[in-house]
């Protein structure tokens, strides 16, 4: 046997065990694994693709969040500012109309004791011209028998009375 | 440091070891000196039984079958122990039934009939020779490395945790080849042509490493034998051919090239028609060879030891004595580096043949 020429029975057994098991292969090996980990490799990204979506989704929600919360915190420092004047609003308007209210009582209160007052003096005066009228008579009726003094007296009375008056 | 001294010990022993055999081998060689010819054919090629190896004289042999087919007497079935291990005077080795062996005792001759007192050579032997074992134990494994993680994969989903262990490492074996080699030459083509190309891979270097194996079920030296290399080429040869598209046949003998190079003679036609035939027969030498050469110097390495003893006298043992250790760390360098050439032998066969397929495809989409 020579070094370079090809061996017929070899030739012929590698023929059947290399086609025997290229069929075997090309039916159950190579094709299997290769889509396998082709599958795999396909699955494997994209549950990277996904874990790194999931991760930009949650830092979007977390910043979201923020905003919200920023929002909300300025909405509330509004309303309590503006709730700070309405009440500031409210006790001013309160505090001018007790103002008002009490002023308007003490005028009242001060017409009505003027009022009183005057009625009272009216009064008074009526009583003390009563009472002097009264005491006028009974010194009258006391003097009335000397006609020429009395006379004098009340034109001088009368006078006084009408100066008076 | 461990190691260290594990291998110097391992050095150690192996030195004592061939000093010893190869005193005790000088001094039997009536001759006085031994052949390496001999001893390189007879590993490097086929025989019809397989000689593992000598134990205190005897001859371990592996015992397979013969079967040919004889133009006088029909189809034969023997077994080589029913043959002569040793050849007589004229190197045939007497069988059974007028059978004989031509050749050598660890050589695979011709199977030959005696018909009256002629010889005639038989006419179809295929015989289950050391080598076609040898390729059939590298395809069971070749089919159970593949087979044990392809069963994997039909028995776990998309979703499941990634393999371990074997299974894992078959797979990222499996999936660098197809990416880096057949991928990335053939693109969108690669799943067509992926299970040959990955077989072709897969079969040459197990058969490789069966071979750097020195003994059973390794030993073999099958993709250096040139019938393997010859039919995988001729696997190539094929399929390159057969699917190549118009444009590659329209490139071999209408090239564009200037007219007067294919006009009146048709220069370049020829030149590319030989092509076709020279890319196959260089990937049959290349693997062929390379293999060859790969077992010849490992051979050549352990027997240089033999020699140098064999040359008997203080000068024998003297230089014996020196070229061991030298041989022994050759050897280790050697296997390593066959280590090495066993992938990138089957590396470069598979990329070539992806090359071709994928010219003869050649601007498909133009």
């Amino acid at each position: 046997m020579s070094l370079i020429t090809p061996d017929f029975g070899l030739f012929f057994w590698m023929a059947v065990v290399f086609l025997c098991v290229l069929a075997i292969l090309w039916k159950f090996g190579f094709p299997v694994i290769v889509n396998m980990v082709n599958e795999r490799k396909a699955f494997i990204d994209g549950s990277l693709q996904k874990a790194h979506e999931a991760t930009e989704r949650l830092a979007n929600i977390q910043k979201e969040g923020e905003a919200l919360l920023q929002e909300a915190r300025e909405k509330q420092s509004v309303l309590l500012k503006e709730a700070k004047e309405t009440h500031d609003a409210i006790v001013a308007k309160a505090e001018g109309d007790a103002r008002e209210q009490a002023n308007k009582l003490l005028a009242d209160a001060k017409a009505q004791i003027e009022a009183e007052k005057a009625a009272a003096i009216r009064e008074i005066r009526t009583q003390v011209a009563e009472l002097s009228v009264q005491i006028a008579e009974k010194v009258v009726r006391q003097n009335l028998s000397d006609n020429t003094a009395q006379m004098q007296l009340i034109d001088k009375l009368l006078d006084e009375v009408s100066v008076e008056k | 440091m461990k190691y260290l001294r594990t291998i110097l010990l391992m050095l150690a022993v192996t030195f004592t070891a061939n000093v010893a055999f190869a005193a005790e081998h000088s001094e039997n060689e009536e001759e006085g000196g031994i052949s390496l010819k001999e001893i390189l054919f007879g590993h490097v090629q086929d025989a019809y039984q397989w000689h593992v190896t000598d134990l205190g004289g005897e001859p371990v042999i592996i015992h397979l079958p013969m079967i040919f087919y004889s133009q006088n007497s029909g189809f034969h079935v023997y077994c080589t122990s029913q043959f002569e291990h040793e050849p007589n005077a004229e190197l045939l080795r007497e069988g059974p039934d007028g059978f004989y062996i031509q050749g050598a005792e660890d050589e695979k001759g011709k199977i030959v009939e005696k018909v009256g007192d002629e010889l005639q050579p038989v006419c179809f032997d295929i015989s289950i020779t050391k080598q076609v074992c040898i390729l059939f134990i590298d395809a069971i494994i070749l089919l159970l490395c593949i087979l044990i993680p392809a069963r994997w994969c039909k028995k776990h989903k998309v979703d499941d945790p990634a393999p371990s262990g074997f299974t894992g490492m078959m797979h990222m074996l499996i999936m660098s080849v197809y990416n880096d080699l057949i991928k990335s030459t053939l693109g969108d083509k690669a799943d067509k042509y992926a299970p040959y190309l990955l077989t072709c891979f897969f079969f040459i270097f197990f058969a490789n490493l069966m071979g750097v194996m020195p003994f059973p079920p390794g030993g073999g030296n099958i993709t250096g034998n040139i019938a393997v290399t010859a039919f995988l080429a001729l696997c190539t040869f094929l399929v390159t051919n057969v699917t190549g598209n118009g444009h590659y046949w329209r490139e071999i003998f209408w090239p564009e090239v200037p007219t007067w190079l294919k006009c009146p003679v048709p220069l370049m036609p020829v030149i590319e028609l030989f092509g076709v035939f020279i890319k196959p027969i260089v990937l049959m030498v290349r693997l062929f060879a390379n293999m060859l050469a790969g077992h010849a110097i490992a051979i050549s390495l352990s027997c240089m030891i033999f020699i140098m003893f064999g040359l008997g006298g203080f000068m024998g043992n003297l230089l014996g004595g020196i070229i061991t250790p030298v041989s022994v760390l050759m050897s280790i360098f050697m296997m390593f580096l066959e280590l090495l050439v066993c992938y990138i032998q089957a590396m470069v066969f598979t990329l070539l043949s992806a090359i071709y397929i994928e010219m003869s495809h050649a601007h498909h989409h133009e």
